[in-house]
């Protein structure tokens, strides 16, 4: 323990360490010499192209894709054109920037995803350098041409090309340059000899850093922090200017005295830095230059790649890999020699304490008098969480634990957080793994991200751990990962569809959240729809089967999905398909199994189409409802024969559906409407299409008392309806007389009583009798 | 806020539009109409299109058709599924709902149903048990059991604050909603018809009479008026019995005169203070009470002749009545009613009786009302009398369904609602409540559908604990239309002391018998027009 600032080199008032993250599992024959190499942050995976710019067609250059712990992932013999750049995008997939402009996409294992096109001009121009860069939008990349443009896409799977305009002077590729995202845009700084420019969509502009004299000589490096705050830019003469990448503010100026261009420059600094720096790396020198005039130097033996995180630099060699960083405040607190601070003076209680000394109590009462305690506590979890040796993270956390135990009402979340997540992050570290994420990395990642990582690099099992592990709800944790898993299963061609089948089901199970129909899409993309529609039957939701089962031509079992699912818009949406697809009579068929369907689409016809609904009763025999479809139409009809012949075909459908009553009164419809136009044409009497009772009412109105009578016999209508209606009839027209004699005429079916109250009740209704009254 | 219409659009001066449309065809080719109509004028709107509560694929192939689809921005839905009328009413006012489901078997309406009732959970926390009735109500239920399994484990940990949902198939009590409404609300939607939450009434009574003014210009604009339980006194008197209105009002009446006496006892600043503050209060509790005794005064003039009542009266008379109503053209969704009444209560009507109806109103009224009847006879609302006992009277009698003493004024039953005679759906809540179902076992085979119960199992640590005497809650929702006296006698439920359960409702749309017959109602197009 006492040891561990042994590696601890002083910058300004702050210290730099480099821990080892791994001894590399790779055994590159060449080490990294002639490579092109990519290795993205966040502890992602390396990319290395051998010799890219060798033209034989005899030998292909090899591209392999190692994990960060120099695991072999994949390789492959490189068969496209010249390739200008590697890169990684933010999901772990591998960019191929190519001489022609064509970007090609692979994924982790080398399988190839898709590609693009960085525009026509440049096929013709040839890409010079290129960049690969990360931003809030994704990740972008810039080109430069032989013809001195820039195109920018900002976002590769959004792919928008943006040519940016010509900068004066220049020829050929600028001597460095970098992107930059500010403000929401992205921009380009490049220096050509002395002159430094900003190029941004519209315009280019020169600009001058403030601070820095034209004698210094010309810029040949540049760098920008990771979050795109800092910049840091390298004269021929060997000076260090440093300052915020909006050329606003210079931080410091440091003369290197090193005239030959680095191989590299990247900044190197952590949230909440005391002391940032700029690395730079020669064949065979490290240099660490503070902002503060100070330098580190560190010597190297093999080449080497660096790695910019956002908390330090990883500098990975054909050995081994170190993460040089910052010292963290808090551990510098705790294990600064002859250092005071509560959480040093904790971990020493508990190492005393161990030792079953009573020196643990003087410790522990020194920190209590000044009442640090909890402090002394936070600061050791906190630099737990920073510490990459798990002997280093028991030990701080045991004294934690060991100070909690003294202190009441402290909230233990911190503690517990932390011993979990170093936990998971151990798991991760591990060589096997290889994914070398520091505390910090890992909170700015998120866990959901982590876990996606695990699930790219297929690594299930471990994934679903940690999901438990975490107590992530499943739906967000392992429902996403055994659906990553299931969908990588069903690619797996060395297995029978059963056996897949099987396996996924028995892994998958009804875990909430996992949706069948999205692995048998998978499946069925990969052409195995047998699979996918074993796969469809384990999906709860009838709904989401449906637009698969369409697409892999299931129709009928489209359809019984989609009526499961009680989704009306959905049978629609199937039947009008299905309408398209098929023969009518097949489609007739194919709904006649399917009750619901057939409803739905008998409702759709009603409004839409009344002529199949026709042909949809007649294929039912259904004859009631063919007869009442004549019945509707029949009232549609203008001319009388039309209505008349309509009616006939109702009779007969009646007839076959054996409704004697339908008939009967269907006829006398029928009858009534011939009365009706024979009276009309003698007497204009305006009758057709009334009722019986408003036909025989109008009669009496007009005083046709004896066609009415006809009605009455003819129609066989009851005495008492009868009697009413003549009754009212006559009192409306005050036909007194006319009324008694009816009444003399035959014995009331409806009783004197009503006889009486009628005369009087009309008188009252009658408007000029009101006006009497009143 | 404009309701749709046919042809140009109201002038304004608005950038956009948006449409708020029930997923319906014919609405469709309004919407089409006026954009056509528009395009015009102005072409420089945007329009945007919501459908409530569910986008249609079927809709969306009409705008297509009508080649208009490409001038929306935005097509969207508005899942608005279930719409609160009141603190414990809720309905989607899905009018077709019950002619959908029974006479086109079209179970568009279930699904938005069990939709809007997984949404209800969402928010209010998963019912631990439901309980069901017939056909529908299953249906209902298999599609919410199916919903929770494809959405298990996004759900939120709530408390549950129902702890049964009963889900009742309008089909299992056909009679209720033939009869006469005879509380207070029910009678106002007998006769006026209430809308959305609103009753337009006829004018006169509201007249503000002053001296000076003669009756000359009477306002023709029919008075509009808001109906729910915000109203302090309508919250009072809407389930009440009418016969128990008029007592309730007078009562009201000489409180609320005792209060502006007060003023007379006013004494000090202070006081007449205080009394001023009440004022407001006064005098709205004084213009509700002036517009209820005028409602009440309205229906009072009404109800006498308008009444279908359910009663143990011997089948020829009423088949007399019936023939007499038809021979006077009572208006026709009266006699249906009637005829319906006579059918359910029979277990179907008697082969020559049915005939003689069926001639009697296709005579009467017109040959096209064949299909209605057609209609009605799918919905088993009117059948011929089969070899069959005839259940009725034991679901009658087991069931208690005629009370001989309905008391009016101070209930002890849920029979008050309609002077008599309990509506079944409300019995069978009320049984469930207390004893449960087992105990008319019998009775619930004789109802069409499967009766069924099914229990939702609820993550550990969500289990109420309840406090002694403290009330369960029930959300009692009916497929197919509830009326607003089987509201009043489950809200009488919810009062009763010893009932220990308290009753939400939920139902597809607000019915009477009238809108409820109408929409079983088919009426061709006539050619003239």
């Amino acid at each position: 323990m006492a040891f561990i600032t042994a590696s601890w080199n002083p910058l300004g008032d702050a210290f730099y360490r480099k821990t080892d993250l791994y001894e590399m599992s790779w055994s590159l024959r060449d080490g990294l010499r002639d490579s092109l190499v990519a290795a993205a942050p966040y502890g992602g995976p390396i990319a290395l192209l051998r010799e890219p710019q060798r033209r034989s067609p005899s030998s292909r250059p090899q591209l392999e894709i190692y994990s960060a712990s120099g695991g072999p992932v994949a390789s492959f013999p490189w068969k496209s054109g010249p390739v200008v750049q590697l890169g990684w995008t933010v999901s772990d997939e591998l960019l191929c920037i190519q001489e022609d402009g064509t970007v090609l996409i692979y994924d982790l294992f080398g399988s190839f995803k898709r590609h693009f096109s960085m525009g026509q001009e440049v096929v013709q121009s040839q890409v010079l350098e290129a960049k690969v860069f990360h931003s809030p939008y994704g990740t972008g990349i810039a080109i430069v041409t032989s013809s001195s443009r820039f195109t920018l896409a900002t976002n590769i799977d959004d792919l928008k090309l943006r040519r940016l305009p010509e900068v004066p002077g220049l020829q050929g590729k600028p001597s460095c340059w970098v992107v930059l995202t500010q403000d929401r845009q992205t921009k380009v700084l490049l220096s050509n000899g002395p002159e430094l420019f900003i190029l941004d969509n519209t315009s280019c502009t020169v600009v001058c850093p403030p601070g820095l004299s034209p004698q210094d000589g010309s810029i040949v490096h540049m760098s920008v922090s990771f979050s795109y705050k800092y910049l840091a830019l390298l004269t021929d003469s060997g000076h260090l200017w440093t300052g915020l990448s909006t050329l606003q503010e210079k931080l410091s100026e440091v003369d290197t005295k090193k005239t030959m261009a680095p191989k590299q420059m990247l900044w190197c600094r952590r949230p909440k830095s005391q002391q940032p720096s700029v690395v730079l790396m020669w064949d065979r020198l490290l240099l660490v230059v503070g902002v503060c005039n100070e330098t580190i130097q560190y010597p190297i033996e093999d080449p080497c790649v660096l790695v910019g995180e956002m908390d330090g630099v990883r500098i990975i060699s054909s050995s081994n890999q170190e993460l040089l960083q910052e010292v963290p405040l808090v551990c510098q607190d705790i294990f600064k020699i002859a250092s005071m601070a509560p959480g040093a003076l904790l971990l020493e209680a508990h190492r005393e304490y161990e030792k079953s000394s009573q020196k643990a109590d003087e410790y522990l009462r020194e920190i209590k008098e000044q009442s640090m305690l909890g402090e002394a506590v936070r600061q050791c979890v906190e630099a737990a969480g920073h510490e990459y040796d798990t002997n280093t993270q028991k030990s701080l956390m045991r004294a934690a634990s060991f100070g909690k135990c003294f202190l009441t009402d402290f909230s233990p979340d911190q503690f517990v957080t932390t011993c979990r997540e170093l936990r998971v992050l151990n798991a991760v570290r591990d060589s096997s793994i290889g994914l070398p994420l520091t505390h910090t990395q890992f909170k700015q990642l998120t866990l959901q991200v982590l876990i996606d990582r695990l699930v790219y690099r297929q690594f299930y099992p471990l994934a679903i751990e940690v999901c438990r592990y975490l107590k992530i709800p499943d739906y967000q944790g392992v429902s996403r990962v055994l659906k990553h898993w299931a969908s990588c299963k069903v690619q797996q061609k060395d297995l029978t569809d059963d056996a897949i089948a099987r396996a996924v089901c028995m892994k998958v199970g009804d875990s909430p959240g996992v949706s069948y129909s999205d692995i048998a899409a998978k499946a069925y993309e990969c052409g195995r729809a047998e699979l996918a529609i074993k796969l469809l039957d384990f999906e709860a939701r009838s709904g989401e089967q449906v637009p698969l089962l369409l697409k892999m031509k299931r129709s009928q079992l489209a359809l019984s999905k989609a009526v499961e699912s009680g989704d009306t818009d959905l049978v629609y949406t199937v039947v009008s398909y299905l309408k398209n697809e098929m023969n009518r009579g097949d489609f007739f068929m194919t709904l006649r199994n399917q009750p619901v369907a057939l409803s739905l689409y008998r409702q759709f016809c009603k409004l839409q189409e009344q002529e199949t609904l026709k042909d949809l009763y007649n294929q039912d025999d259904d004859h009631q409802e063919l007869a009442n479809y004549y019945v509707t139409a029949s009232y549609r009809e203008k001319r009388l024969e039309g209505r008349l012949s309509l009616l006939q075909s109702a009779v007969d459908e009646y007839n076959k559906a054996k409704n004697e009553f339908a008939v009967k009164t269907t006829e006398d419809e029928m009858r009534l409407l011939r009365f009706q136009r024979k009276l009309d044409d003698e007497k204009g009497a305006g009758l057709l299409g009334l009722s019986l009772q408003v036909t025989m009412e109008t009669l009496l109105s007009l005083g046709l008392h004896k066609q009415a009578e006809q009605l009455y016999k003819d129609f066989r209508v009851p005495d008492k309806r009868y009697w009413w209606l003549k009754l009212k009839s006559l009192a409306e027209k005050e036909e007194w007389d006319e009324l008694e004699k009816f009444s003399k005429s035959k014995k009331s079916p409806i009783g004197y009583l009503v006889r009486r109250t009628t005369p009087q009740e009309k008188c009252t209704t009658n408007p000029l009798s009101r006006k009497l009254s009143i | 806020m404009f309701t749709l219409k046919n042809g140009r659009l109201p002038p304004a001066d608005v950038k956009n539009i948006i449409f708020f449309v029930r997923p319906r065809l014919e609405l469709m080719d309004i919407i089409a109409d006026n954009i056509t109509s528009e395009d015009r004028h102005h072409s420089s709107r945007d329009f945007h299109i919501l459908f409530v509560p569910r986008r249609s694929m079927l809709c969306e192939q009409r705008l297509k058709e009508q080649g208009v689809l490409g001038s929306f921005i935005n097509i969207d839905e508005y899942i608005l599924d279930l719409i609160p009328y009141d603190g414990d009413l809720l309905s989607m006012e899905y009018e077709s709902a019950f002619r959908e489901c029974y006479l086109e078997n079209d179970q568009t309406s279930l699904y938005h149903t069990a939709k809007g009732l997984m949404t209800l959970q969402a928010l209010y926390g998963t019912i631990p048990q439901i309980y069901g009735k017939g056909e529908c109500a299953r249906l209902v239920a298999n599609m919410m059991l199916r919903m929770k399994r494809e959405f298990a484990g996004s759900q939120n940990q709530i408390l549950p604050v129902f702890d049964t949902l009963l889900l009742l198939d309008r089909n299992v009590d056909l009679l209720t909603p033939l009869a006469t409404q005879l509380t207070y609300e029910g009678l106002i939607d007998e006769i006026y018809g209430i809308s959305n939450g609103y009753v337009k009434l006829p004018p006169e009574k509201f007249a503000q009479k002053k001296q000076g003014e003669g009756s000359k210009d009477l306002p023709t604009e029919p008075k509009k008026l808001q109906l729910n339980s915000a109203e302090e006194l309508y919250a009072e008197i809407r389930d009440k019995n009418f016969n128990a209105v008029g007592a309730a009002l007078s009562k009201k009446a000489k409180i609320i005169s005792a209060a502006f006496e007060e003023r007379h006892n006013a004494k000090t600043v202070g006081e007449i203070k205080q009394f001023v503050s009440q004022l407001p209060h006064m005098q709205a509790a004084r213009s509700s009470l002036a517009n209820h005794t005028s409602i009440a005064e309205l229906i009072k003039d009404i109800t006498s002749a308008y009444i279908i009542q359910c009663f143990p009266i011997k089948s020829h008379y009423v088949n007399t009545y019936i023939e007499d109503c038809i021979a006077q053209k009572d208006p026709l969704i009266k006699i249906l009613r009637l005829v319906c009444m006579q059918s359910v209560c029979n277990n179907g009507l008697k082969h020559k009786v049915m005939d003689y109806y069926k001639r009697e109103i296709l005579q009467t009224y017109g040959y096209e009302h064949i299909l209605t009847l057609n209609n009605l006879e799918k919905a088993g609302l009117l059948k011929p009398q089969t070899g069959s006992r005839n259940n009725y009277p034991t679901i009658r009698k087991t069931l208690k369904l005629w009370m001989e003493d309905a008391n009016e004024q101070n209930p002890n039953d849920i029979s008050y609602v309609y002077s008599g005679y309990s509506p079944l759906s409300i019995r069978l809540t009320q049984i469930l409540a207390r004893p449960g179902w087992r105990s008319i076992e019998e009775v619930l085979k004789m109802l069409p559908g499967p009766h069924f119960e099914e229990r939702q199992q609820l993550p550990s640590g969500l289990h109420k604990k309840r406090q002694q005497g403290e009330n369960r809650t029930s959300l009692v929702f009916f497929l197919g239309g509830v009326t607003y006296a089987e509201i009043a006698a489950l809200r009488f439920l919810s009062q009763v002391e010893d009932s220990g359960m308290e009753y939400v409702i939920a139902t597809t749309k607000l019915i009477n018998g009238t809108t409820w017959i109408k929409s079983l109602m088919d009426r061709p197009e006539s050619p003239t027009q």
